[in-house]
């Protein structure tokens, strides 16, 4: 029988809470003065139960280096610096694969790709390196260190798998950094993964719930067709080997959403293993040098979303809606190759568009169909892996390299003040753009797994083992899905990068702005302009316009065949280039005119008489005699003054190097 | 072989259980003993079965919407209930520590 619930309540954090979440607890933050007059070693305690992972018991069956060493006071063995020291290191411990890209000219690459950039710009640039930190204050001085994060002081330099790195300036031992993901990814499908109500986003409360998902007594779990389909598929996307015999368990835990008391997972034998995700990060602030990485997947599973809990403080309650509870999950489980905010950006967008791609799932973080946890820690090179944190309540890329990053650097001010770092739950706080804890005095988490009775193994079959008299229906062929999946985004960039010719950082850019590439192509199909030109006027116009107005390329007020027009009349040289941009300008007031009658009206068309625009470059040259005794006299650069005063005779519509070939030639006569 | 208090505590808070006196603990080891009897049997080289339904078919359903919208029928069944959401808590409560609770464990 249950207990009731007479204890004391236990204190609450009030971080706003969208998905279900225990109970935090405010902990104290732990202040610790650096004795820089003493050497302190790094001192190793002897593993025990207590940093056994807390509450995830799915720590028994992953294997992410031996993450049960305790650091005791870790201090920095010198003292004495002030000043940030600031190390770039070029990245010299090479990743798996690593494709460098030609420099060229990006432009406004930054500003047009997004989450991405916005991920890039937060962390620091480049990885190839460690972190390093430097004390912030003299010797002997007493006190709390700095504030967490200072921002933009760090060079945020890791290496790919942790292995050893030089050491560095006097003394200070680097510090490396293991972050590894958790990603839930709500699979697109019309019903839930063990029950026939709808799947939606936003509906009353409590209307999308089926007696199963309510637990009810009496009722079954009933596999949803699509939900396998999908995992398979994101299985083979990610190069993962498709388990064709998996079980199903129970995870067992208390929590209001979770109403049966346990959630059906795949802990033991998941759908699919051992796979891998190739991703691309920019090297320099410029964004003209892209690396890629990759990290491995441990394996992906099928298993069912709880319900949402709303808090209600004022009234101590908690309200529950059910909408959620059932609907199926992919948990893709990443092994702790990534090393700092960035990276973690940067492969989550990628899953991000390889999930949108293939349709399994729709990935859009605010919305909840894409959640992911990171867990991180820090340990000096050569040594165990150190204690690891989990954080959640991560709401969207740019606040998981935020928070990834903000933990790190908790970790690393802590060990170095001589603190411990707790194997704890962690929230992320966007307001305040910090970590703090969450989970409360219970203390390790038993989930005591256990088979699901009720459902079979999970039996999936390709063409081989194909069994002849079945129900067509009932059978999955992991090789008939394989044939009908999509071009992945990276096919499809490489796809657009050898025909347009374009650069690999632009087709990047393409893929990250939906609907981007589709306009793009539609454009070089109805303009003679080279592509590699006119991916310019896409990445640059187009795009900083629509990021202006917050607009997505489906709402842009200028088709691609409007740009099309404009780009053939630059193409034909009926106007330059800068009345080109004015005629965009105009067009994008949407008032329905075509790129001729703009010009028209606006009289932008270059002049075409050649009489004409001798005649004036000749008024010019009889008017600035000084500027052409400069010329004769081997000074080239005046040439621009004259060009100029020819461009403003002509309001803007002569031809630069038109206008400089007539020029020349007068002055050579 | 008696079960160790501090196991009993662990289990009464995983399960929310209440073992209440000596004869809920009595009742657990007779439970432990007769499971026990499985030890008996040599298993060695044979795969552990966690389902009899391992030769069954797994049923797949297809996506198809068939149920819900009984939001009235299942909040029938809440005690306490606001605008349609069902009432709970707030937060988990966890069991207090054993030291901190009356219970007959203590004393064991």
């Amino acid at each position: 029988m249950p207990y009731g619930g007479e204890s004391k309540l236990p204190d609450r954090n009030h971080v706003a809470l969208q998905h279900s979440m225990p109970t935090a607890c405010e902990r104290p933050p732990v202040k610790r003065h650096l004795d820089l007059s003493q050497l302190r070693r790094f001192k190793e305690q002897p593993s025990s139960d207590a940093h056994r992972s807390l509450q995830h018991s799915r720590d028994k069956h992953r294997t992410c280096g031996p993450r049960s060493r305790r650091r005791g006071g870790a201090g920095a063995t010198a003292g004495g610096l002030t000043g940030v020291v600031v190390r770039r290191h070029s990245p010299h411990s090479a990743p798996p694969s690593r494709t460098a890209f030609p420099r060229g000219r990006c432009g406004r690459l930054a500003a047009a790709s997004g989450a991405m950039a916005a991920a890039v710009a937060l962390a620091v640039r480049g990885c190839g390196g460690v972190w390093r930190r430097a004390r912030q204050r003299g010797a002997g001085q007493p006190g709390p260190g700095p504030g967490p994060f200072p921002r933009g002081q760090r060079a945020v330099a890791c290496n790919a798998r942790g292995g050893a790195v030089p050491a560095g300036k006097s003394g200070l031992a680097p510090w490396v950094p293991v972050v590894g993901l958790e990603i839930h990814a709500q699979i697109s499908s019309n019903s839930k993964l063990f029950s026939g109500s709808q799947v939606q986003f936003a509906a009353p409360p409590n209307s999308l719930v089926s007696f199963f998902d309510a637990s009810l007594p009496g009722t079954l779990p009933v596999l949803n067709r699509r939900c396998v389909e999908a995992a398979v598929m994101t299985g083979l996307a990610l190069n993962c080997s498709i388990n064709k015999k998996s079980l199903f368990d129970r995870k067992h835990y208390f929590y209001a959403d979770l109403p049966a008391g346990y959630q059906i997972t795949q802990q033991r034998v998941p759908i699919a293993v051992n796979g891998c995700l190739s991703y691309s990060l920019c090297i320099d602030s410029k964004m003209s040098q892209m690396v890629t990485k990759t990290v491995r997947i441990k394996q992906i599973q099928l298993e069912q979303d709880s319900g949402k809990s709303l808090h209600d403080d004022t009234r101590s309650q908690t309200l529950v809606d059910l909408n959620r509870a059932g609907v199926g999950l992919m948990e893709v489980v990443m092994e702790p190759d990534m090393c700092c905010g960035e990276e973690a950006a940067a492969a989550v967008r990628e899953l991000q568009l390889i999930l949108q791609t293939l349709g399994s799932s729709q990935a859009v973080m605010a919305e909840g169909q894409l959640r992911v946890d990171a867990n991180v820690s820090v340990h000096h090179p050569g040594e165990p892996y150190g204690v690891r944190t989990e954080v959640k309540n991560i709401n969207s890329i740019r606040f998981l390299a935020k928070a990834i990053d903000y933990e790190i650097q908790r970790q690393i001010e802590e060990l170095e003040n001589g603190g411990t770092i707790l194997n704890e739950t962690r929230a992320f706080d966007s307001k305040l753009g910090c970590t703090v804890p969450m989970r409360d005095k219970e203390g390790k988490q038993d989930y005591r797994f256990m088979p699901e009775p009720n459902l079979p193994p999970l039996i999936l079959y390709d063409t081989k083992s194909l069994p002849a008299n079945m129900n067509h229906q009932q059978v999955i062929n992991i090789d008939w899905i394989h044939e009908r999946l999509p071009d992945l985004p990276s096919v499809k960039r490489k796809k657009l990068v050898e025909k347009y010719g374009i650069l690999p950082e632009h087709s990047f850019t393409l893929l990250n702005e939906d609907g981007l590439a589709e306009f793009f192509e539609s454009v070089v199909k109805r303009t003679q302009m080279k592509p590699k030109k006119v991916i310019g006027w896409i990445l640059n116009d187009l795009l900083s316009y629509l990021k202006q107005h917050s607009l997505t390329v489906k709402e842009s007020p200028v088709s691609s065949f409007l740009l099309g027009d404009l780009l053939n009349l630059l193409e034909k040289k009926e106007i330059s280039s800068t009345a080109a941009k004015q005629v965009f300008a105009e067009l994008w007031k949407g008032e329905g005119k075509t790129p001729l009658e703009i010009v028209k009206e606006q009289k932008l068309g270059l002049l075409q008489d050649q009489k004409e625009l001798e005649q004036i470059c000749q008024a010019v040259i009889d008017g600035q005699e000084n500027e052409v005794m400069a010329i004769k006299a081997g000074n080239q650069k005046v040439l621009n003054k004259l060009i100029g005063l020819v461009q403003k005779k002509t309001q803007g519509r002569s031809n630069p190097v038109l206008v400089k070939q007539l020029l020349e030639k007068k002055l050579s006569e | 072989q008696k079960v160790s208090v501090e196991v009993l505590d662990h289990l009464e808070h995983l399960a929310l259980v209440d073992f209440r006196d000596s004869e809920g603990v009595e009742r657990l080891h007779k439970a432990i003993q007769f499971a026990d009897q499985l030890h008996e049997v040599n298993t060695d080289g044979v795969e552990p079965m966690d389902s009899v339904l391992e030769d069954r078919c797994l049923y797949l359903r297809e996506d198809d919407v068939t149920e819900g919208n009984c939001t009235k029928e299942l909040l029938e069944n809440a005690r306490e209930k606001v605008e349609e959401y069902f009432v709970a808590p707030p937060g988990n409560i966890p069991l207090p520590k054993l030291e901190e609770r009356e219970t007959f464990l203590q004393g064991s």
